[in-house]
């Protein structure tokens, strides 16, 4: 059994609400509407033998609508196949929880939850993880500076602002010469 | 001070005895031992008195105690903690220079070694660790990390340890060698040497005197 026999099967089972399926370099990759994603994952979790949930990570397409995407990685206790699930969700759309599938769910969903500020329903234990409760900023969207932002929690934290001397500096791919690709300041709002 | 069972001190000269380089607005200290040992025994001057006294600056005899036996409190934060624990094994072995009670209680340490990243949601431990230490205290910040945020120019990083209390001595490096760090506290040995410690802390009980 492999990942592209799950993908062919998924893709009878759900039909329409699969929206498209990728693969590169033998990775296949499912793009699911929001609305069928615990659905999708949770018939990979139980009839297809997806054991393991290696990862859960977020995606910020800022400007898009909608804003945020959803990566779910799974994959077979014998290793035999993995597979990629993505969904894409609006600012403040909840998403539905995995930790009823997969119990290492928990802590990837508030890490999601402590950088991006994506909401999960369902889960039991919605807190932040690294950064501390009371921290009024999701630290890795898109529109958050890298140099951070000041906030004070008296006797609990504080934050400040990085000195970036003009920094993060960005290489323009496929400039035309070294002077164009050479790396430049970007401004940051 | 073993063996030590009187210790006089007097901001006057010795009556009759020249002290060099000592004017006398400066304190002097007197360790008296017990009874000479036979073997001391010196026949040029008063044996029960002259082979047993020390005379020196108190500031000297103080500076001279407190910088050889320094006993740090690890910070370990992040790697440049293991550098830290390398310096006190045994292939480079702090106790060579005296400092090789590591403390994990800040209450009993003198010398806070910031070791590794601070991270803001650390910062304030760290501040409180130092609060709790008694004076005389001094802190080392070990690393780029500990000395200005290092390579992390992000939201987390508090940049520089400095920020929040006083550093005596920074250690470049990332990590710095275990031999980086044993500069590092032989400066802090240094510093201790030129400090003015009585009359830093008891200022006001010699203004009263003179």
């Amino acid at each position: 059994m492999s990942a592209i026999t799950d993908v062919t099967r998924l893709t009878e089972a759900f039909g329409a609400k699969i929206l498209k399926t990728v693969e590169f370099r033998g990775e296949q990759t499912l793009y699911v509407g929001s609305a069928s994603l615990h659905d999708l994952l949770e018939k990979c979790r139980h009839d297809y033998g997806y054991e393991m949930l290696l990862d859960i990570s977020s995606v910020d397409h800022f400007g898009d609508d909608p804003r945020f995407e959803m990566v779910y990685e799974i994959a077979t206790l014998d290793d035999s196949s993995r597979l990629r699930v993505k969904a894409a969700f609006a600012e403040d759309e909840p998403v539905p929880t995995a930790t009823d599938l997969w119990a290492g769910a928990d802590w990837h969903e508030r890490e999601v939850w402590d950088m991006m500020g994506i909401p999960f329903s369902g889960h039991p234990n919605l807190k932040r993880i690294l950064m501390w409760e009371g921290y009024p900023f999701f630290p890795l969207r898109k529109d958050f500076p890298l140099a951070g932002r000041p906030s004070e929690m008296p006797d609990v934290a504080f934050s400040g602002v990085a000195p970036l001397e003009g920094g993060p500096f960005v290489t323009t791919a496929g400039g035309e010469d070294t002077v164009r690709r050479e790396p430049r300041a970007r401004i940051v709002e | 001070m073993g063996g030590v069972d009187k210790v006089v001190f007097s901001h006057k000269r010795l009556e009759g005895r020249e002290i060099a380089g000592n004017s006398a607005a400066q304190p002097i200290l007197v360790m008296v031992s017990p009874t000479p040992s036979s073997s001391t025994v010196h026949t040029a001057y008063d044996s029960k008195i002259e082979g047993n006294v020390i005379i020196t600056r108190v500031d000297a005899a103080i500076n001279w105690m407190r910088k050889n036996s320094m006993w740090p409190m690890p910070m370990g934060l992040a790697c440049c903690a293991i550098e830290m624990m390398a310096t006190a094994c045994s292939r480079f072995d702090l106790s060579r220079f005296g400092m090789e009670v590591m403390r994990f209680s800040p209450r009993q340490a003198d010398v806070l070694i910031v070791s590794g990243t601070v991270t803001y949601k650390m910062a304030l431990a760290v501040k409180r660790i130092w609060d709790q230490m008694p004076e005389p205290k001094w802190c080392i910040a070990m690393g780029a990390c500990a000395s200005s945020g290092g390579m992390y120019r992000s939201y987390a990083v508090l940049q520089g340890i400095d920020r929040l209390i006083p550093v005596d001595v920074y250690i470049s490096g990332c990590p710095p060698r275990p031999e980086a760090l044993i500069q590092g506290l032989m400066k802090v040995q240094e510093k201790i040497e030129g400090e003015k410690s009585t009359m830093a802390q008891k200022q006001s009980f010699f203004e009263e005197v003179s």
